[in-house]
């Protein structure tokens, strides 16, 4: 199987952040692996383990696929350190600012190309929370959408994967073939801690860069656009009080003046 | 004047709280118009429940192949209404089934899509509230339909009563749509509590309960209040992952939202931040949700909630 998971790099979830000029500044903040990629990545390897590996002349390859500055290298190594095999990163200076259509479009050119039997994507990247590209390739590659997995089973033999979806609308078993865009809830697995071993062989690993016109993508035009963006006044410091025995009457007293009763 | 087509949100055979949100959200804009993507023989039963908010019309589609292709044939139906009848705006709930609808909707018309949006003014700018609700972004779509989902419990629905038009139509849906197929559906279990996501009060419970969630559903009941959880809560097998608030499940913005025996991550404060009162009840006076309370109390939550749960009672007999 040719297994391609999809990574975004991301500012530090603890991190301040701050916009500039519409555009979330990503040059002054620490940037780490989306933590919700680490379960997809985890999830390529599981299902390539589960069916014979995949070392060096393996019967799977795990692929990373990433879009996004040069710098993003830093999480794609992250990956490979984990246990990928080889590494894309699209990064050209007419993608900065790209929304999700952009993003879709390109990553699903580049999925097109590679002719991989299934992509893993994670829920949501953590700076854009939006939870939409994995549809919009889905919907780009014509191929089955099984989102929100919180378990995938694969029948490589027969070219089928079974996921359990999880939603706030309950629980589905949907089933799909080969390709199809899996992504996958943080519920699924626990994502292993690269091993010195692993570490010091993604140093030698290809990622290979390349720009937006290689892609075959159509359009880098964004639809839509901030117009404008400002922190929001901080809450007001409110009332801490210590327990005493009275505390549950005070609570219940502010619940009351704030009308909430 | 302007159209505006709303993606009716269903719970079973019921329009949704959330859909008279995006109505009422709609007809700041224009005339609304909802779409009803019901399986056959269920079209009328779903329609005549959209009997309340800002709606001139209804247009149904019956089909199975939505229960049985899910977004991917929903989104078709969607693209296809958009496409006949060119809207100025198209308003979905913000929840995982509609984000994603308009995510492949979008990508197969090229059109902009906006998420999560707290407010959408008559120009459809949209304003959202990103970085754990300390940004507020205005947003708009440059040229054409925009796409924009809400986020439930955001907007002051009207919820006056509607007796809107209702016509019948029949969508072709692609073979491209058919390639993921679903075998089985559980809805969520509903408790007598109301729906997390809907409610005016939510009262959580994190690792601070050690496994019991007592004296924080009796809290919640005295309120009529939902009940949340943090992950460490839901990992622990503790209370189901459905009621999971934060980043990684669900997002809420209630009026009142009470964290008790909760640290704080910012993984849970991406799911709370936007609720309009936080109280936080916590034995350890350095928590870092104390930052977010309106009203904290440092104390064992076990001494806090008995009394507080009677003093509610008390004040509501
Ligand atoms: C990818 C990812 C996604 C995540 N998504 C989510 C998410 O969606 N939602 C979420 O909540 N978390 C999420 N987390 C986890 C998050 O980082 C925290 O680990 C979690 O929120 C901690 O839960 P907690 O506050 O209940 O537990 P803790 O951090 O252990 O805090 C327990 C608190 O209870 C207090 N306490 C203990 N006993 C009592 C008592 N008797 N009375 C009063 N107070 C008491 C303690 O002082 C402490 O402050 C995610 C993490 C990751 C990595
Ligand atoms: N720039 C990107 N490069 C690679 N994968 C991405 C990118 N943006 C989003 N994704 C994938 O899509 C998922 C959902 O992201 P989003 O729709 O932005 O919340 C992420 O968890 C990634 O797997």
């Amino acid at each position: 199987m040719k297994i391609a998971v999809c990574i975004k790099q991301v500012p530090d979830s603890w991190a301040e952040k701050k916009m500039v000029g519409g555009l979330l500044d990503r040059a002054n903040v620490d940037a780490v692996l989306n933590d919700l990629d680490e379960y997809a990545v985890e999830e390529a390897l599981r299902i390539a383990e589960a069916h014979g590996g995949n070392e060096e002349g393996g019967a799977n390859s795990v692929t990373v696929i990433s879009m996004g500055p040069e710098r993003a290298t830093e999480a794609v190594r992250k990956a490979l350190s984990m246990g990928a095999n080889d590494a894309i990163l699209i990064s050209d200076a007419v993608l900065v600012g790209a929304d999700a259509v952009v993003t879709a479009e390109v990553l699903a050119n580049v999925i097109l190309k590679g002719e991989f039997d299934i992509v893993i994507c994670g829920t949501e990247s953590t700076d854009a929370r939006m939870s939409v590209v994995p549809a919009m390739m889905s919907e780009k590659l014509g191929c089955a959408q099984l989102t929100f997995a919180s378990k995938v089973s694969v029948d490589p033999a027969a070219k089928k994967v079974s996921i359990t979806r999880v939603t706030e609308a309950g629980v589905d078993e949907v089933h799909g073939e080969f390709p199809c865009v899996v992504s996958v809830v943080e519920k699924i697995n626990e994502p292993r801690y690269p091993s010195f071993k692993g570490i010091m062989a993604a140093k030698k690993k290809v990622i290979d860069i390349r720009d937006f016109a290689s892609t075959g993508a159509q359009f880098t035009k964004s639809w839509s656009a901030v117009i404008d963006a400002a922190p929001r006044p901080p809450r007001a410091t409110g009332v801490v009080v210590t327990d005493d025995g009275t505390a549950g009457q005070k609570l219940v007293d502010f619940l009351s003046e704030k009308k909430l009763i | 004047m302007s159209t505006v087509l709303i993606l009716a949100d269903f719970a079973g055979e019921k329009a949704t709280k959330s859909t008279v949100e995006i109505a009422t959200a709609g007809a700041v804009i224009g005339e609304v118009t909802a779409l009803v993507l019901a399986p056959v023989g269920k079209g009328a039963a779903y329609a005549a429940s959209i009997n309340q908010g800002p709606v001139t019309k209804v247009l149904v589609i019956e089909s199975d192949d939505f229960a049985k292709h899910g977004v991917a044939a929903c989104a078709d139906a969607l693209a296809y209404v958009i496409g006949q009848s060119a809207p100025s705006a198209v308003l979905v709930v913000s929840n995982a089934f509609g984000k994603e609808v308009a995510g492949r909707v979008a990508m197969k018309l090229k059109i902009g899509i906006i998420t999560d949006a707290v407010d959408v003014a008559a120009d459809c700018t949209a304003t959202q509230l990103v970085f754990g609700g300390s940004t507020t972004v205005h947003s708009k779509v440059n040229e054409g339909t925009a796409i924009i989902t809400v986020r439930p419990n955001t907007i002051t629905a009207n919820f006056a009563p509607a007796t809107p038009l209702i016509e019948n139509i029949t969508v072709p849906i692609s073979d491209g749509s058919k390639k993921a197929t679903i075998t089985s559906s559980q809805p969520p279990v509903k408790g007598g509590r109301p729906e997390l996501t809907e409610a005016d009060i939510v009262v959580s419970g994190g690792r601070g309960t050690n496994g019991d969630f007592a004296s924080v559903e009796a809290f919640a009941d005295s309120l009529g209040a939902a009940v949340g959880a943090s992950r460490a809560a839901t990992d622990a097998g503790w209370y189901p992952h459905s009621h999971q608030v934060g980043q990684t499940g669900k997002t809420v913005s209630p009026q009142l939202y009470v964290a008790c025996g909760i640290s704080g991550a910012i993984q849970h404060r991406a799911g709370m931040q936007t609720s309009k009162n936080i109280v936080v009840v916590n034995k350890d006076p350095e928590a870092p949700l104390f930052e977010l309370a309106d009203f904290g109390v440092v104390g064992d939550l076990f001494a806090v909630l008995p009394p507080a749960t009677e003093g509610v009672k008390a004040l509501k007999a």
